[in-house]
């Protein structure tokens, strides 16, 4: 291996054995021996992964949940065995998986110092050394006597967090670490990864975070269904890794009609995205005409806060009275100003004075949107520019 | 071999017994003092059960210290094996979070142990003074002794801690199999109480009672059977020994086999 490179990943498969139900028992390890049952399901976590990492280089692996990239982790970091291939670590590693590896809550915050300390590959003399800093780091003192359990999370992530930065290693390993604590914490988190980029540290990051990566990284690599789909420039990876849900979430789930109140209509709504638009295409059938009535539409986040709302019958848009004598086609071009979040929508049809609902369908499409937005204009209270077409 | 006492394993070690010691006693108002308290106050009540009612061994000079030392050091083999069975699984955390050398969880557990069996010890030694036990040379073969029941019980930890990730029934096995051994090694009893002498040799086949044998041999009174006296010389006599090295070898190359994979079987 060259001199260059921190680890070398050549050609690794993993595959792990699930078992159908876990024969944690000699009994049915005997039964399915017997009846020549095979008890379990083999699932191809790796295919083939090949790459390198340069020494000094900060590398993102990024994918979705069960892409294979936490395995990935775990086989570089030693703790998995690859089926197949070969791991080549040229330097001390030292993984993070998690914070506070170890930490015991039945002991004080001073001896899980001590023990984390030992765990990361610290001599005992070692941490007497640097404990005061560690302590000082995660704002702890008054509390260091006490027992982990009486420690908030937060507490126990800031101390966890303080004796992690210390570990002297040649390449680090994170695993989004960052993924936990609130605002202050997270940009320590940050400081702590520049800190390491300056200082021209090894560093391979795990994360869903397009934003980190392109912040941090030097060289990032995609991996879907446990294959590299990219490896290289950060931006580029971070494009690719957007693109993979576009093929899902472009179109929308459609979830049938929702709740009805009035089984005589018939609604449908289609969702499809074009760059830096959202459109609806809707169709209502009534059974008889309805007189006097307005469609309105109501956009939501998954968690249920209101985005976005609207009716027939606001002004500005002309549209005729008699929205619903017949069958309705109408395609609606919202701009999209949205955050990245998940989105559902439920139609109405309404008397125009509102004291009846004619019609409720609710959840009538589904939809996400996974890149963040580039104008945060929804923040400020804007509405978003809005086309209707009658069809 | 150099990186197996590396300064990080023994940093690593030392605080994973500490930690250890720390949590056995957690929360106990009398904390480190049961580890002697309780080694006396279950040898009271065998010395009343078995001395005092039963009247066994009557025959054997010291009894009392001879029975004490028996059960010492069966306890020492049961606790580092039971402990090390669900060592593995215990520390699950640490095995599917961060590189730790799989063997250093049973290290620590056994060495948890053997610090405890000194503890015993001591308490064995308090006896032998107010016993007014003469001691001889021949105690110097105790602590070859006791190396002798580590090695068996570190093989057979090994072993044991490696099968019950995949199998948890050992946990249940072993007890039965602790249970059975007890009193097939002779603790409670004099190994003079079974007069057939081939049930005798066949007793002390087994390590533990052939290692409890020579202890008391050593330390308290040379009327004690052993394979020595009881084989008069043959081979045979090493039968146990040869058990032990086949016990840890065995354990070795099972643990080896499997350490790769406990991170994704447990």
């Amino acid at each position: 291996m060259a001199d260059d490179i921190a680890i070398k990943v050549s050609n690794v498969s993993k595959t792990f054995i699930l078992p159908h139900e876990k024969h944690t028992s000699l009994k049915s390890a005997f039964i399915n021996f017997y009846k020549r049952k095979k008890g379990y399901e083999k699932q191809q976590v790796l295919n083939n992964v090949s790459f390198e990492v340069k020494k000094g280089e900060f590398f993102g692996i990024v994918g979705r949940n069960g892409s294979g990239k936490s395995t990935l982790l775990k086989l570089i970091s030693g703790i998995y065995t690859p089926d197949t291939g070969s791991i080549e670590i040229n330097g001390k590693l030292v993984p993070f998986i998690e914070l506070g590896v170890g930490f015991n809550p039945e002991l004080t915050g001073r001896e899980n110092v001590f023990l984390n300390g030992a765990l990361l590959g610290f001599s005992r003399k070692e941490m007497e050394a640097m404990y005061d800093e560690i302590v000082e780091f995660a704002e702890l003192e008054r509390f260091m006597d006490q027992k982990l359990k009486n420690y908030s999370s937060g507490m126990q992530v800031r101390l966890a967090f303080s004796i992690a930065i210390r570990a002297k290693a040649d390449i680090l390993v994170l695993d989004e670490v960052l993924a936990v604590g609130d605002e202050a914490f997270q940009k320590k988190c940050y400081e702590y990864f520049a800190e390491l980029k300056r200082n021209k540290k090894t560093v391979i990051l795990v994360t869903h975070d397009m934003t980190s990566v392109q912040r941090f990284c030097s060289r990032a690599m995609l991996i879907d269904g446990g294959d590299v789909i990219e490896n290289g420039n950060p931006a580029h990876v971070a494009q690719k890794y957007s693109e993979l849900f576009i093929d899902q979430n472009d179109k929308g789930k459609k979830l049938g009609n929702g709740s009805v109140v009035n089984k005589n209509i018939k609604a449908q709504v289609e969702f499809r995205k074009k760059t830096g638009y959202w459109l609806f295409d809707i169709q209502v059938k009534p059974a008889k005409p309805i007189k006097n009535a307005v469609l309105a539409l109501i956009m939501f986040k998954k968690d249920g806060t209101q985005v976005w709302n609207w009716a027939s019958d606001y002004p500005g848009k002309n549209l005729p009275d008699n929205l619903f004598e017949k069958e309705l086609k109408l395609e609606i071009t919202l701009e999209d100003i949205f955050p990245a979040d998940g989105f559902y929508l439920n139609l109405y049809i309404k008397a125009k004075d509102r004291t009846k609902d004619y019609a409720v369908f609710e959840n009538v499409v589904e939809f996400e949107k996974v890149l963040p937005s580039t104008a945060h204009k929804y923040d400020n209270g804007w509405q978003p520019k809005m086309k209707i077409q009658l069809k | 071999m150099k990186q197996y006492i590396s300064k990080q394993n023994k940093a690593l070690l030392s605080e994973l017994v500490r930690t250890d010691f720390k949590l056995r006693y957690q929360g106990s108002v009398l904390g480190y003092a049961w580890s002697l308290l309780r080694p006396l106050l279950i040898f009271l009540i065998l010395y009343i059960v078995f001395v005092k009612f039963l009247r066994l061994g009557a025959d054997v000079p010291h009894f009392p210290i001879y029975l004490l030392l028996g059960i010492v050091l069966w306890n020492f083999f049961s606790e580092m094996t039971s402990q090390s069975l669900t060592s593995i699984v215990g520390r699950g955390d640490l095995i599917r979070k961060i590189r730790i050398p799989r063997w250093m969880i049973i290290f620590s557990t056994s060495i948890s142990a053997v610090i405890n069996l000194f503890l015993n010890l001591l308490v064995v030694g308090m006896f032998l003074v107010l016993n007014k036990v003469e001691l001889s040379w021949s105690v110097l073969w105790l602590p070859l002794i006791i190396i002798e029941i580590y090695i068996f019980a570190l093989g057979l930890s090994l072993f044991l801690s490696a099968a019950f990730v995949k199998y948890r029934d050992m946990s249940y096995i072993w007890e039965v199999i602790l249970q059975a051994g007890f009193y097939l090694t002779p603790i409670l009893y004099p190994l003079t109480l079974i007069t057939n002498e081939f049930f005798q040799k066949l007793l002390l086949m087994n390590p533990m009672a052939q290692a409890i044998q020579d202890a008391r041999y050593s330390v308290v009174t040379h009327e004690t059977i052993t394979t020595h006296t009881l084989f008069e010389g043959g081979w045979y006599m090493f039968i146990p020994l040869i058990l032990v090295v086949v016990v840890l070898l065995g354990g070795l190359l099972y643990f080896k086999n499997e350490a790769k994979y406990f991170a994704e079987n447990i």
